[in-house]
């Protein structure tokens, strides 16, 4: 019963995407408000891409000049060495920064090695940079928000349990906000999927991966905030480590139910093992394009709507839009913890089937 | 897929697998295990609480039947014990009566025995009297009857109304 999972939110959320792209395209159409839309579509594009530099706001003066509120990031390269230096050296992607005697230039949120100091990043047929990338171990905005949300969870729950300590086992503070909501990923996810006797080796992955993502997300919904979770990458991990984790508990049951099914014929024992096989993949690969594509999507029609607001200009618009946003935002925020549950929720299903003893075939 | 694919980052990934790996391990070390362990140890607690109230109740429950038992068994040997002293009672009056009954019998009997003495005495002690009364009746009559014959009736008369007998 708690495997079935509700889809309406997400259905809603792909519709309103498909609403928001298409309201999209029709606006690029030759209209007066074309320039407006392409440089809404464009900044939503860029503040779903990773940055360098921690940029809170940015504006253009009169002048057309940017301005950048914000500070710079480490840039870590490798290329024949280390190279550390200030992301302030590409003064937002607008200059080629010159490191030890190599050029590099930001080209879509990507580091790319040029030439000299007016090297220009060559594109092939596809609009795909064919210039050399140098491995990137950045401290990007991204990174620098996982670190807060390291740090917040590490605080936060190390103060949480050494007020169990000083307090003879009774939460305090905020422990009393978190003690059900632990209780909650112990009792109603982990227990119901992995069952009594294994639960407890998984509880640490589960409550790390439930709260990571919850607050990752929240972070995602403030202004100041870049979200973690709409890059693919982030989900990968994320994903890989519950795929490893669920490989490498697996018992003997877990893997005669893959290669040789019990209980059906011989041929169907045969056509099953690749499709169970597959299976074991395609669990975690739904896993990372499910968390990735619902926050990118509430993202997208998020700044769509608030673009929005500036495409109609006109009050009755307007105030719609903002009405829109504003629904919107209470929905993502039940979004954000909805991710995480089900993330949480296969993930412990996923361990639950691993580790299952049947007993009875 | 290709815009999934060029969207990876490498480096991203990195961090991300270092930092949140750390961040398992040491939750784990600093907060999910003494959490958990505290919860468990809370629960556990409540849970003997809980057990202790029982068996203390059920305890209660049978104090309170022995109790029971116990004052049943008293008020049965009290009645027995009444029961016992009535009928000792009883018997000791019976007793009584019976031994009085007999002293008295034997009392009686000796009162007739000494009665029937008395008696015989008294007849033997009036017989004499009588005996003697009629010899000095006579005596005096035959002095009498000597000297005046009127006289003599007289006195014979006389005398026998002073001789009541006893």
């Amino acid at each position: 019963m708690r495997r079935k999972i509700s889809l309406k939110p997400i259905t809603l959320l792909l519709l309103l995407v498909t609403f928001a792209s298409f309201g999209k395209e029709q606006d690029g159409h030759g209209e007066p408000k074309t320039d407006q839309a392409t440089e809404i579509k464009e900044y939503i594009q860029h503040h779903l891409k990773d940055s360098y530099d921690f940029s809170l706001f940015s504006y253009t003066a009169e002048n057309g000049e940017h301005k950048y509120f914000g500070f710079p990031l480490p840039v870590i390269l490798w290329d024949n060495g280390l190279k550390v230096f200030s992301s302030s050296k590409f003064h937002h992607g607008e200059t080629v920064a010159e490191v030890d005697g190599n050029y590099y230039r930001v080209h879509h949120s990507k580091i790319y090695k040029v030439d000299g100091p007016n090297g220009q990043i060559i594109e092939d047929d596809h609009h795909h940079a064919t210039n050399e990338k140098p491995l990137d171990f950045s401290i990007t905005k991204n990174v620098t928000m996982i670190m807060m949300v390291f740090l917040i969870m590490f605080f936060m729950f190390k103060r949480m349990a050494t007020a169990y300590k000083k307090n003879g086992g009774m939460p305090k503070g905020m422990g009393r906000l978190l003690e059900p909501i632990v209780l909650y990923v112990r009792d109603e996810i982990a227990i119901p999927n992995i069952g009594e006797k294994h639960y407890k080796r998984y509880m640490s992955y589960l409550l790390t991966v439930f709260f990571f993502i919850w607050i990752v997300n929240l972070f995602g919904l403030t202004p100041i905030g870049m979200n973690v979770t709409n890059n693919i990458a982030v989900t990968f991990c994320l994903a890989i480590i519950t795929y490893l984790i669920t490989t490498f508990s697996g018992n003997k049951n877990y893997w005669k139910h893959i290669f040789w099914m019990p209980g059906v014929p011989v041929p169907m024992k045969i056509i099953l093992a690749p499709i169970e096989l597959l299976g074991t993949f395609i669990k975690p690969f739904a896993l990372m394009i499910r968390l990735y594509a619902n926050i990118t999507a509430g993202h997208i029609v998020m700044m769509s709507i608030i673009g929005m607001m500036f495409i109609f200009n006109n009050w009755i618009g307007s105030s719609l839009s903002l009405f829109l946003a504003f629904v919107l935002g209470i929905l993502e925020l039940l979004v954000a913890a909805l991710q995480a549950y089900i993330f949480t929720v296969l993930s412990a299903l996923y361990f639950g089937m691993a580790v299952e003893e049947h007993e009875h075939h | 897929m290709e815009e999934l694919l060029g969207g990876f980052s490498l480096g991203l990934f990195f961090w991300q697998a270092v930092l949140f790996i750390a961040l398992i391990l040491l939750l784990k070390k600093f907060a999910w295990k003494p959490i958990l362990d505290s919860v468990n140890d809370r629960e556990e607690g409540i849970k003997n609480a809980l057990d202790a109230a029982e068996k203390a109740k059920l305890e209660m429950q049978n104090l309170q039947a022995d109790n029971q038992k116990l004052l049943k068994e008293a008020r049965a040997e009290r009645e027995t014990m009444l029961k016992e002293a009535r009928d000792m009672k009883n018997k000791m009056i019976e007793d009584a009566k019976d031994e009085a009954k007999e002293a008295a019998g034997k009392l009686i009997t000796q009162a007739q025995a000494s009665i029937e003495t008395e008696k015989k005495a008294a007849i033997a002690d009036l017989k004499s009297q009588v005996a003697n009364l009629s010899i000095e009746i006579a005596e005096k009559v035959v002095r009498e009857e000597l000297s005046n014959k009127d006289k003599q009736v007289k006195l014979v008369e006389s005398m026998l109304g002073e001789a009541t007998l006893n």
